[in-house]
């Protein structure tokens, strides 16, 4: 908060030098009201697109986590070769090449929501089974051999013992994800999706107010991000207490 | 002693770590009701052979059978269903409650409602005498009460068999009393059970048989009056030597 503050107050001391256009985002006027509220209309397109993208990257993480600890040499292989595979390709031509890309190879064309999702989840995907992988290995072996000699099987062991211990091993760093699909989903601008930063893009087409305008942006994307961090701080010490009883 | 009629057998085990032999032709045959305590210097293979009987280790050849499932991939669910087991370092689930840790083999390992399994999970803590810790979490409690829980889980899932993997190793020396009596205890009731620990006044009073390993074999099985105050083996004489003078 005490950032915000500085923030805001380096913003509107800068506002007296004369480079400076204030009024295109000023929401006391019609017009300055007009372009922020088009600016925040992207907001919800951005937060549906990280939103949707972390929750099948997550699914999608732990399947390819999984084969990546089995004893079993080609399942190991397998996880490894997708995780290597998809780390590789930077997210902007992971973008680009399912968007421009795939529907001459399979026929189908995805709307640019859908594109979007699938090369964001994609790409964290990789990211989230390394982590996934982390923290299932950090359990100690006792904790399999107790639920396997209690009649567990591999599935109801995994869902029950390993990994809601594992899940709040990584909870950082499936906070520190969260946040980096937020920032990754500005990408997806390029093909046109109507999110935020595409917004900003089309409101400097024609207010010509780059300063201005990406200076609101940056305060959008910051202020989404620290409200994320917060919740997961939050669900970090929900659980945390939980243990302690 | 009829030997196909052994609830636990034991037919010329041997297991391999590359070309260090953890177990070597292990023959053993173990009654219904039988209490065996194991021992033997460290590395002499006494966990690696109790973990054999539920599947936590494999072995390499051999053939071990409890009460006539032979302990393979395939009759794995059903042997663990009848065998329970008790780590040394209690291996609680840190994320659940007491009750939960009881709970959760009756209901995902033998599928009982939530309510029967809260009523076994309640009546075995009773006997382990913890009954008003059943919401503390694991860390909350000592040692030796932690262990006494991990007990109690295992006898939740009713078994016919319970496995003590040195149980009293990583607790405080007055921790140790609490565990071994509620072991005690359970011996009386007729559980076959086979206990591998270094607490000799346990072993004296409660085992009906003692089995002494060396270097992954079994050097010697004797009646306990026997074994501690004459043991044939050379091997023996001088292990209790070590254990018993200090």
């Amino acid at each position: 908060m005490r950032l915000l503050s500085l923030l805001s107050a380096f913003l509107l001391l800068s506002g007296c030098s004369a480079s400076w256009g204030w009024y295109v985002v000023n929401p006391a006027t019609p017009q300055g009201y007009n372009n922020l509220k088009f600016m925040l209309s992207g907001l919800v397109y951005t937060v549906q697109l990280s939103a949707t993208a972390i929750a099948i990257s997550i699914v999608v993480g732990l399947l390819v986590a999984l084969p990546g600890l089995s004893p079993n040499k080609w399942l190991r292989r397998m996880s490894r070769t997708y995780v290597e595979l998809v780390r590789a390709v930077p997210i902007l031509v992971l973008i680009l090449w399912v968007y421009y890309g795939l529907p001459p190879v399979t026929g189908i064309t995805i709307g640019v929501f859908w594109a979007g999702v699938i090369a964001l989840a994609l790409s964290d995907s990789a990211f989230q089974a390394e982590i996934f992988r982390a923290g299932i290995q950090s359990i100690a072996r006792g904790q399999y051999e107790a639920a396997y000699s209690v009649s567990l099987g591999y599935v109801d062991t995994m869902r029950y013992v390993i990994l809601p211990q594992a899940i709040r091993r990584i909870l950082p760093a499936l906070g520190n994800q969260l946040v980096y699909m937020l920032k990754m989903s500005s990408l997806v601008s390029v093909i046109g999706m109507q999110e935020l930063t595409r917004k900003a893009n089309e409101l400097v087409v024609s207010e010509y107010r780059p300063l201005e305008i990406y200076t609101v942006l940056v305060l959008e994307y910051l202020v989404l991000i620290l409200i994320v961090s917060a919740a997961v701080r939050w669900l970090e010490r929900r659980l945390q207490a939980d243990e302690r009883g | 002693m009829d030997e196909t009629a052994a609830f636990i057998r034991f037919q010329g085990v041997s297991k391999h770590f590359d070309a260090f032999q953890v177990l070597k032709d292990i023959n053993l045959s173990v009654q219904k009701g039988e209490r065996i305590v194991i021992c033997g210097p460290s590395g002499s293979g006494k966990s690696t052979l109790i973990r054999c009987i539920n599947g936590l280790e494999s072995y390499g050849c051999g053939d071990i059978f409890v009460n006539g499932t032979r302990v393979e991939a395939a009759g794995l669910a059903q042997v663990r269903g009848r065998v329970g087991m008790v780590f040394q370092q209690f291996n609680l689930f840190p994320h659940l409650t007491v009750i939960e840790n009881l709970m959760l083999g009756p209901m995902r390992g033998k599928g009982m409602s939530q309510a029967e399994a809260r009523e076994i999970a309640e009546r075995y803590l009773a006997r382990v005498r913890i009954p008003e810790q059943a919401d503390k979490y694991p860390r909350q409690l000592s040692g030796g009460q932690q262990q006494r829980v991990a007990i109690a889980r295992s006898l939740c899932m009713e078994p016919e068999i319970m496995l003590f993997d040195e149980p009293t190793s990583a607790l405080d020396p007055e921790m140790i009393s609490e565990v071994l009596d509620v072991m005690a205890e359970l011996a009386t009731t007729g559980m076959t059970m086979l206990v591998v620990t270094h607490e000799m006044g346990f072993a004296r009073r409660v085992a009906d048989r003692m089995v002494f390993m060396d270097f992954g074999e079994i050097v010697e099985v004797a009646p306990p009056e026997q074994f501690f105050t004459a043991p044939d083996s050379a091997r023996a004489q001088d292990f209790l030597q070590k254990i018993l003078n200090h």
